[in-house]
């Protein structure tokens, strides 16, 4: 199987000041075959694949690329060689259009009513429809997606290289990707997958190579393995199932009804007659895809735009008109999805940033004077509760781990036991461990006869987490549906399906 | 009365320091670098420019020393914006009152001097007022047509994309900078060695600000910036015309006409693009922010 590889690496190391990134990486990729890279976030997959594609130079090891000695200089160099990478962030250029962003992709691109034709011709073939003269800022995720794609399959390469390429997309517009990687394994293309979503490498991947802090654990053909044998190889012991037990749904906790606003900035999104209700102990998830008004449900419900009288009720109270701290005081709480600048200021301690949110329930505020050792022993206790991993609570929001902040932003909210708490991307970019423990947490709350709303796009989470589901889609809340029961074709269509294919309405 | 072709002819001479700088500046942000230091660096080509063509008896010189100092001037910005990441407001700002200062210091001995003049091109306007109207066509090609037109695009509208598809975000950067400074030298001298033919301290009088403004003005395009300058060009001669027809309206209110107007139709650009993101071109997306590749 490995004789003949497309790529070869040997002994791969790489060092950061005080971190060994990458340690004695050894791993080979066959012609036409789909080779997942799975590890959880930190474990050093995105070193490794920057070295394969000439971002980072290696300190020892060497990589052979069919055969030959792989040592690109610079990603230019990686590209002649024939490696292409779609990265999960930052490569495309939003004021562009989409022939200009893939000629910039290229080393020597043809004129451009050649390249247009080219890319006609390239997206009728892996049935990727896309509009050469578009801007990007206009298109989908999806849709940008496909233009990171033509913009290496114009480049015919040997060694392929997808970083979480489906963290963005509908369920929909992830199948219509694996028919594509299929369609170009078939013509003998390598394929390096990185992600760690399980139950997707174990359907679509051919092998499996595991990093653990750096290291290669194990290696194996992913579709032998369950996702619980596969998460546990990740993590390096047994994951502690999550605990749904002993919540039922109480009282009527919040409603919303009929909930319109226009789009705060030209980039936002208007909500449009968003109506729900939460009971005590329910958790309520909302899916969907990015910018379809996740932001701007938060902000709503938070108080950070103000909304119509009569349009949200906490306990039969109206909040409508009332701003942020008015509402927790009542007991609405809200943590936002971006950790550094929304939900916490960066260079602030800890210590201060709970002053932020938790003043008013907690007393730490009084007369207009701040009681600093109380607000220290919060900070404290929301450290010791959530596990945060940090020297202390006069340490800097900005020094903490992505994963560690996010538990303590979380708890913070948490600990004030609020009535009704929403959270947007509780998760996002934080490794399973402290993912399960925020989840976990959240269900608590919910035990304890608090209502909960999840927005995320992670499905899987709502799945695991939500009593109830329903899907935001261009500022439109979905009716919500039983969790229990829907499979990932409904909740794609709920989404609105492949976005430039056909949307369906629910 | 007014003869709107003189008067016209008298606009393009009015515009061009506004425009040279101005097309430099656009370059230079296109590629992502706000630089503040177009007066401190219009001022330096104008002291250089006019010592150069005093000093050979040449003007071609003298545009030539103009484009160098300017550009030379501008290096110091780029090494503490690109290498230091210093703030680039900041710096700007400190390049604007360097230039002005040392202008200052070495014009001393320039005063009360005159400049060699040249034989006028077509119609009887400056050759440099011809070569300004070429640049525009110019750099517009330059920017939507040329590969290395598209990559300064690129590096300025995702300065972290550019470096991950490997091109080199500071010397692209810096390449840019340059030729804003030599644009803005150009247009300084302009100013001492074509039209006023002498050297006073703080000659530019502002021009370089108008010149950012029209930068934002015109969208970030070529021709919107030869717009913006005739604009602010037009109003000059006007209010001078007026002033000279002996118009009862103070002298003052006159003279600041060509800012006035260049602000009100600034706020109105920006107050229509305020919901139009999507539709129309707008600020690179880089523009003013620090890179820092990660190795």
């Amino acid at each position: 199987m490995t004789e003949g590889a497309v790529l070869r690496a040997e002994g791969i190391g790489k060092s950061y000041p005080g971190v060994r990134a990458n340690d004695d990486v050894s791993f080979a990729v066959a012609p036409g075959e789909i080779h997942a890279l799975l590890g959880e976030n930190g474990a050093g997959k995105s070193t490794l694949v920057k070295m394969i594609y000439g971002l980072v130079r290696p300190d020892d090891g060497r990589m052979l690329l069919n055969g030959r000695p792989h040592q690109p200089a610079d990603p230019r160099a990686a590209r002649a060689a024939g490696v292409a990478m779609v990265f999960q962030h930052f490569s495309l250029f939003d004021a562009l259009t989409v022939a200009e962003n893939i000629a910039l992709g290229m080393e020597n691109p043809p004129p451009r009513r050649a390249l247009s034709a080219r890319i006609a011709q390239v997206s009728q073939d892996f049935g990727l429809p896309l509009n050469p003269d578009r801007r990007v800022v206009t298109l989908s995720a999806g849709e940008r997606q496909r233009v990171e794609i033509i913009r290496c399959l114009l480049q015919n390469p040997r060694l392929l290289i997808m970083d979480e390429p489906t963290s963005v997309l509908t369920p929909q517009e992830a199948e219509l990707l694996f028919a594509t990687l299929r369609k170009l394994a078939a013509q003998r293309t390598a394929i390096l997958y990185i992600s760690h979503k399980l139950e997707e490498i174990r359907s679509h991947c051919d092998r499996a190579t595991i990093l653990r802090h750096g290291r290669v654990v194990d290696s194996c053909d992913p579709r032998a393995h369950s996702a619980r044998d596969l998460a546990a190889m990740m993590v390096g012991g047994d994951m502690r199932p999550i605990d749904r037990s002993g919540r039922q749904a109480g009282e009527v906790l919040l409603q919303v009804k009929g909930l319109s606003q226009p789009a705060p900035t030209a980039d936002a999104t208007a909500l449009k007659s968003v109506a729900l209700t939460l009971r005590a102990g329910e958790i309520l998830g909302i899916g969907g895809v990015a910018g379809n008004g996740q932001d701007e449900l938060l902000a709503a419900l938070s108080g950070e735009i103000r909304n119509a009288p009569g349009t949200i009720l906490l306990e039969g109270a109206d909040l409508s008109r009332l701003g942020p701290e008015a509402r927790r005081a009542a007991g609405l709480l809200a943590a936002p999805e971006d950790r550094l600048g929304h939900a916490a200021v960066p260079d602030f301690s800890l210590t201060d940033n709970t002053l932020l949110t938790a003043g008013a329930r907690k007393g730490l505020v009084r007369k207009g004077l701040i009681d600093r050792p109380a607000a220290r022993a919060f900070a404290q206790d929301v450290i010791r509760a959530f596990d945060v991993r940090t020297p202390g609570p006069e340490t800097a929001a900005k020094a903490l781990s992505g994963g560690n902040l996010q538990k303590f932003v979380i708890g913070r909210e948490v600990m004030q036991a609020p009535r009704v708490l929403v959270v947007n991307q509780p998760t996002w970019g934080v490794d399973a461990g402290a993912a399960a423990a925020v989840r976990q947490s959240l269900l608590d709350l919910a035990r304890a006869g608090a209502g909960v709303i999840v927005i995320s796009q992670d499905l899987d989470e709502l799945l695991e987490l939500s009593d109830r589901f329903c899907a935001l889609n261009e500022g439109r809340l979905s009716a919500p549906l039983p969790t229990q029961g829907l499979t990932l074709d409904q909740i794609g269509l709920m989404l609105g399906g492949a976005h430039g294919m056909e949307v369906a309405h629910l | 009365m007014i003869d709107p072709v003189a008067l016209f002819l008298m606009l393009l001479t009015a515009s061009t320091p506004i425009l040279f700088a101005a097309l430099g500046e656009l370059v230079a942000e296109r590629a992502g670098v706000l630089n503040l230091g177009v007066e401190g660096m219009m001022i330096t080509g104008a002291l250089a420019g006019f010592a150069a063509a005093y000093h050979s008896g040449n003007p071609v010189l003298g545009f030539a020393a103009a484009a160098l100092a300017g550009a030379l001037i501008a290096l110091p910005f780029a090494v503490l914006t690109q290498f230091l990441l210093s703030n680039q407001v900041a710096s700007g700002l400190a390049l604007t009152l360097f230039g002005l200062g040392l202008a200052a210091l070495f014009g001393k001995p320039m005063e009360g001097v005159k400049a060699p003049t040249m034989a006028p091109g077509p119609l009887g306007l400056h050759w440099i007022v011809w070569l300004g109207l070429l640049m525009v066509p110019l750099i517009w090609w330059f920017l939507n047509r040329s590969r290395a037109g598209l990559i300064l695009r690129g590096v300025g509208e995702n300065h972290d994309a550019a470096h991950a598809l490997g091109y080199d975000v500071r010397r692209v950067r810096i390449a840019a900078i340059a030729f804003g400074g030599a644009m803005a030298g150009i247009g300084g001298a302009f100013i001492s060695v074509a039209t006023v033919l002498q050297w006073t301290e703080g000659m530019t009088a502002g021009a370089g600000w108008i010149a950012l403004a029209i930068v934002v003005f015109s969208n970030w395009t070529a021709p919107g910036v030869l717009a913006g300058a005739w604009l602010f060009g037009g109003v000059t001669v006007l209010q001078l015309r007026l002033q000279a027809a002996g118009v009862r309206v103070p002298v003052q209110l006159l003279s600041m006409a060509p800012y006035l107007a260049t602000i009100v139709v600034l706020v109105a650009i920006s107050a229509r693009q305020k919901f139009s993101r999507r539709a129309g071109s707008t600020a690179p997306g880089s523009l003013g922010q620090d890179f820092h590749a990660l190795r």
